[in-house]
């Protein structure tokens, strides 16, 4: 009953392990398939460029062990730059194919041309537009508007708005900062870095993985 | 939109968290970590934590006091001086840090911002920019923790290193640290429309109203208190409340 944290050389993963240990999971860190395939749930972590990102997951070989981790219909959970490798592409540095594993595309935050807000989009923001229940979630008793821990310049752009499961505004413009496909999610913010909600979302995530 | 983050600044000496006034005349305050833990639990949005003396020594001590921290403190965790290497800023993200702040070495050899940036992503690179005023709207760029002058102008390098890739800017004021007599306001004023990256001031907040007098002229996105926390002046709910009732945008 193990939830790996995919290990493939991108940013800070040891606070995302912390934080599963706080929550009483038992977890590993592993770039090994076959404890990725047996694990009760999996997180693919990371920060960074997406074209760097997947180049990573390719030169370990875990692209394929994700998605076949992905058909056992087990529990999924990517966070930052791991949600948005979720997708079909992004247009960050040209185009990159993605992991493919949830319809939709990554693209930058639209302020540039417009100048409203900064990027990249460091800051505590809200997640909103509870359209789809978020019970039996990862979201499951978090409120409305609750401040999550943002750093990103892109954000992914499912094409089901079924998937959405939140919003968030920035710039004059909703983002989907939490997808939910099945038992694949992805957060754009950190919850490993917001606080007791975030330390929340962890916990729910892990619920689920143990079900 | 956007949130103001209040960031709790623990500048550290060896073991202890210290407290100087113009980056000089260092006194001890407590154990770096505790002070962490506290401030997250009270509510801060960010710790950073700076090695005061890193760069003297050109090395940075705090990769045990990350991981130590990191495991009772979910919220971003920021480390600066002393980084001279990309396997410095790697042992530190390595140990628990979220974003590494990058002053001397950026300054004397730029291309170093270029080189992180590139091999960490913008976001978790922090030019640490520290600030004297010179005359007339003039700052320069002083490095060794406002041990040493430049000649660099201080507008000129912000714009500079956003082009390098820095993902955001920490200003000192050197003039303002640790005198509690508010931030330099003329200062975020001229640096904050010549760059489009977000800005945490740092540097001479002694009350909460000092924060609001600098928002309300400056488009500053986080703001950076030391002896305010240290000292008690007002705790982390009552800054965020003033802030509040100002029509400041916070996590409360």
């Amino acid at each position: 009953m193990k939830i790996a944290i995919i290990d493939y050389g991108i940013g800070n993963v040891r606070s995302i392990l912390e934080a599963f240990k706080n929550q009483n999971s038992d977890v590993i860190l592993t770039k090994d398939k076959d404890e990725i395939l047996k694990s009760s749930g999996l997180v693919i972590p990371g920060v960074g460029s997406f074209s760097h990102g997947m180049e990573n997951l390719i030169n370990y070989g875990l692209d394929g062990v994700i998605k076949e981790y992905a058909i056992m219909d087990k529990p999924l959970l990517g966070i930052c730059l791991g949600m948005q490798l979720l997708f079909e592409e992004s247009s960050e540095f040209g185009f990159t194919n993605g992991l493919g594993l949830i319809s939709g595309k990554v693209n930058e935050l639209p302020t540039k041309d417009n100048q409203y807000e900064k990027l990249p989009h460091v800051s505590w923001n809200e997640i909103n537009s509870k359209k789809i229940s978020w019970n039996n979630t990862i979201l499951e008793d978090i409120d409305e508007g609750s401040d999550m821990y943002f750093v990103h310049s892109f954000a992914a752009e499912p094409n089901d708005p079924d998937e959405i499961l939140s919003l968030t505004e920035y710039s004059k413009h909703n983002f989907c900062s939490c997808v939910k496909r099945g038992n694949i999610y992805g957060c754009q913010f950190h919850p490993e870095k917001s606080g007791l909600i975030g330390l929340k979302i962890i916990s729910n995530f892990i619920s689920i993985c143990y079900r | 939109m956007n949130k103001i983050r209040v960031i709790a600044r623990i500048d550290v000496k060896n073991e202890f968290a210290i407290k100087g006034i113009h980056l000089e005349g260092l006194r001890k305050i407590g154990n770096p970590n505790i002070l962490a833990c506290n401030y997250y639990k009270d509510g801060i949005d960010e710790i950073f934590f700076m090695d005061a003396v890193a760069a003297y020594y050109d090395r940075n001590s705090l990769t045990e006091l990350i991981q130590k921290s990191c495991r009772n403190v979910f919220i971003p965790i920021t480390v600066g001086g002393g980084i001279r290497s990309i396997d410095d800023i790697k042992n530190l993200l390595k140990s628990g840090a979220d974003k590494v702040a990058i002053n001397t070495k950026a300054v004397r050899n730029p291309d170093f911002i270029l080189q992180s940036s590139k091999t960490f992503g913008s976001q978790c690179i922090v030019s640490s920019i520290e600030a004297k005023f010179i005359k007339d709207g003039k700052w320069e760029v002083y490095i060794d923790n406002g041990r040493e002058s430049t000649g660099t102008d201080v507008v000129e390098w912000a714009k500079y290193v956003e082009e390098l890739g820095a993902g955001e800017i920490m200003l000192t004021s050197i003039d303002k640290e640790g005198t509690k007599k508010g931030f330099d306001i003329e200062l975020y004023k001229e640096v904050v429309n010549k760059v489009s990256i977000p800005i945490i001031a740092s540097g001479g907040m002694g009350k909460s109203t000092d924060a609001v007098n600098l928002l309300k002229d400056a488009d500053i996105d986080a703001i950076a208190s030391a002896s305010v926390l240290h000292y008690k002046i007002e705790s982390i709910k009552e800054i965020k409340q003033t802030l509040f009732e100002n029509n400041i945008r916070v996590r409360i």
